[in-house]
């Protein structure tokens, strides 16, 4: 009987060291894949935060009298959202997520060619003095 | 997304901020719209390419139907309807946003962010997010879009306990997006979607007309944080540039338009001129004399002087007046009048939207000029000709402090030695403010249809010669 008690106690002992091992292999691995990584959403939030920047930047230096050429283009780079579209339409099959892609994917084509092609025509009207008529 | 789709996203990012660069001269502005073009370029073929899209039949089909609309829509559109385009796509943009936040919910494994059901926490919050600013920014721009059109009354449209009740629902909102992020429920999701659709709707219809600029400048801003909501959603740096940008571009904007009119952007929100100042527009009415003249009048007053300064205002757009005004400029030019137009930051219903019917007309844009380059010129102008513009030439902006205009940046007309205001009455302006200028002795008063008006003055102009 002695023996046995033992042979619990040994066994439930090793049980232990071996989950205690494994969490630290757990946590070894962890400290590799994220070294050097940060999270990804501070990682985005950084990119967000100079790209407002350089945004503000850029759009004070716009001169006055092109503001709605900028926002028309605006309205086209904002159909950059496509890309989210096409993932959404890129799986094989064709279901609810496909079939609301598909629609995104329209609009946002309509603001990228809308955009674009309005505002080449109205900077193409902007002329200088004695420029060609 | 490999190595080589992260950095051609790069390039693209580069190419949209280099389009919006290209903007601060009109000399270089082509150059940059075309850059913003192979940016686009660049990001859909690198999207395509990607592992995640199985077939590009379905895409191609959509975006050769958008492309359709899309380019139609740009070249046959009037420059005088430019406000109401863009407040257009910029619900397609919010409409977009909703969309592709649908989809992702629907589908996480397209989009990595874990399986249906066990969806990330961050991501269902930046979807959240992203649906709820994409779905007001949609809305309150087809209901921005309607009264630009005029399908909707320009009229501000209130309700008792509009303010409160806007509160709530946006309260709702947050409950809803909270709720939301711990269930995954896709009921909750769209239930969140009807209640920002409700919030756009309600935000934007008590708004005027004159505050157009304003609200189409915060919806452009909207449409922007909407997209970089999405791009947090994919983990995509290059919708989280571009909605930065834009974003960024949208608030100054609606900064600077509101600056021009002396009103913070909570003011103009909460409500226009004409709801609290119901005392301030009494003075519309108003038996003092004014100086009448006629188109012939105006025609020898100017063709003797020796410079002209034209300001045009939203009713030179009503009229389609631009190419008239044109037309006499040139007639006053090869008289030897020195002719130059000024532009008050808030005229028109969009930012620059008169510097874009001007340039239409063929009018350089280096005789166009702003408010803060033009304003000392007024004391050594002859003839200033106000057309379809009011409010922003209203002395009482800087004197009189109970005027509700008051603070407001304003074009200092009075200054040049003559004064000709063209009306079609002696209404007053959206402010509902009693213009003193009309009673100057400087001021002669021209009533009648801004384009016919100026045509008339061209006829009057040739008969001269």
């Amino acid at each position: 009987m002695a023996d046995k008690a033992e042979l619990l106690e040994h066994s439930k002992k090793l049980a232990e060291q071996a989950s205690a091992l494994s969490e630290k292999v757990a946590a070894i691995n962890d400290a590799t894949n994220n070294a050097g990584l940060v999270d990804p959403f501070i990682f985005g939030i950084t990119v967000f935060v100079l790209a407002c920047f350089v945004g503000y930047y850029v759009v004070w230096k716009v001169t006055p009298a092109l503001h709605t050429p900028l926002m028309s283009v605006t309205n086209a780079i904002s159909g950059i959202i496509i890309v989210g579209a096409i993932i959404a339409v890129g799986p094989e099959g064709w279901g609810f997520s496909q079939f609301i892609g598909f629609l995104a994917v329209t609009i946002a084509s309509i603001n990228i060619f809308g955009g674009f092609v309005v505002t080449q025509r109205m900077l193409a009207m902007f002329k200088k003095k004695d420029g060609s008529k | 997304m490999s190595i080589a789709s992260a950095l051609l996203y790069l390039v693209a990012a580069i190419c949209f901020i280099l389009a919006l660069k290209g903007l601060s001269s009109p000399k270089s502005a082509r150059n940059g719209n075309l850059l913003g073009i192979a940016g686009m370029i660049i990001a859909i073929i690198t999207t395509l390419n990607q592992d995640v899209v199985a077939s590009n039949t379905a895409i191609i089909t959509g975006i050769i139907i958008g492309a359709t609309i899309g380019t139609i829509t740009a070249l046959k559109i009037k420059m005088t309807a430019m406000p109401q385009l863009v407040a257009a796509f910029h619900s397609l943009v919010g409409l977009a946003a909703v969309l592709i936040a649908g989809a992702a919910l629907s589908s996480p494994e397209a989009y990595n962010i874990g399986t249906a059901g066990f969806i990330k926490i961050s991501s269902l919050i930046e979807m959240a997010l992203g649906a709820a600013i994409g779905a007001i920014t949609f809305t309150g721009s087809v209901v921005a879009f309607a009264k630009l059109q005029g399908i909707m009354g320009s009229k501000p449209i209130r309700f008792a306990g509009q303010h409160s009740f806007n509160a709530m629902l946006a309260a709702g909102i947050i409950i809803l997006l909270a709720l939301f992020c711990l269930s995954e429920s896709h009921f909750l999701f769209w239930l969140l979607v009807l209640a920002a659709f409700a919030l756009g709707y309600l935000l934007i219809v008590p708004i005027g007309g004159a505050d157009m600029p304003v609200v189409i400048s915060m919806l452009n801003s909207y449409s922007g944080w909407a997209a970089a909501g999405i791009g947090f959603t994919l983990g995509n740096s290059l919708l989280i540039i571009t909605g930065a940008l834009v974003g960024a571009s949208g608030a100054i904007l609606s900064y600077i338009m509101c600056k021009a009119m002396n009103r913070s952007i909570i003011n103009v929100i909460l409500g226009g001129f004409g709801a609290e100042e119901g005392t301030a527009v009494e003075s519309g009415e108003d038996d003092r004399q004014v100086k009448q003249g006629s188109a012939d009048d105006a025609a020898f007053l100017m063709k003797n002087s020796e410079s002209v300064i034209i300001v045009p205002g939203y009713g030179m757009a009503v009229a389609q007046a631009q190419h008239a005004v044109k037309e006499m400029a040139d007639l006053l030019k090869e008289a030897g009048v020195k002719v130059r137009y000024a532009i008050h930051p808030v005229a028109g219903r969009m930012p620059g939207h008169m510097n874009v019917l001007l340039a239409e007309a063929n009018v350089p844009y280096d005789d166009v000029f702003e408010l803060d380059e033009i304003n000392r010129d007024f004391a050594e102008t002859d003839v200033a000709y106000v057309i379809g513009a009011n409010d922003v030439t209203n002395p009482a902006a800087k004197t009189d402090k109970k005027s509700p205009i008051y603070g407001m940046p304003v074009l200092d007309v009075e200054n040049a030695r003559n004064v000709l205001f063209i009306k079609r009455s002696m209404a007053s302006g959206y402010a509902g403010v009693q213009n003193e200028l009309f009673f100057r002795d400087n001021t002669m008063m021209l009533f009648d249809d801004a384009k016919k008006m100026t045509e008339n003055v061209v006829k009057s102009l040739k008969n001269l010669e």
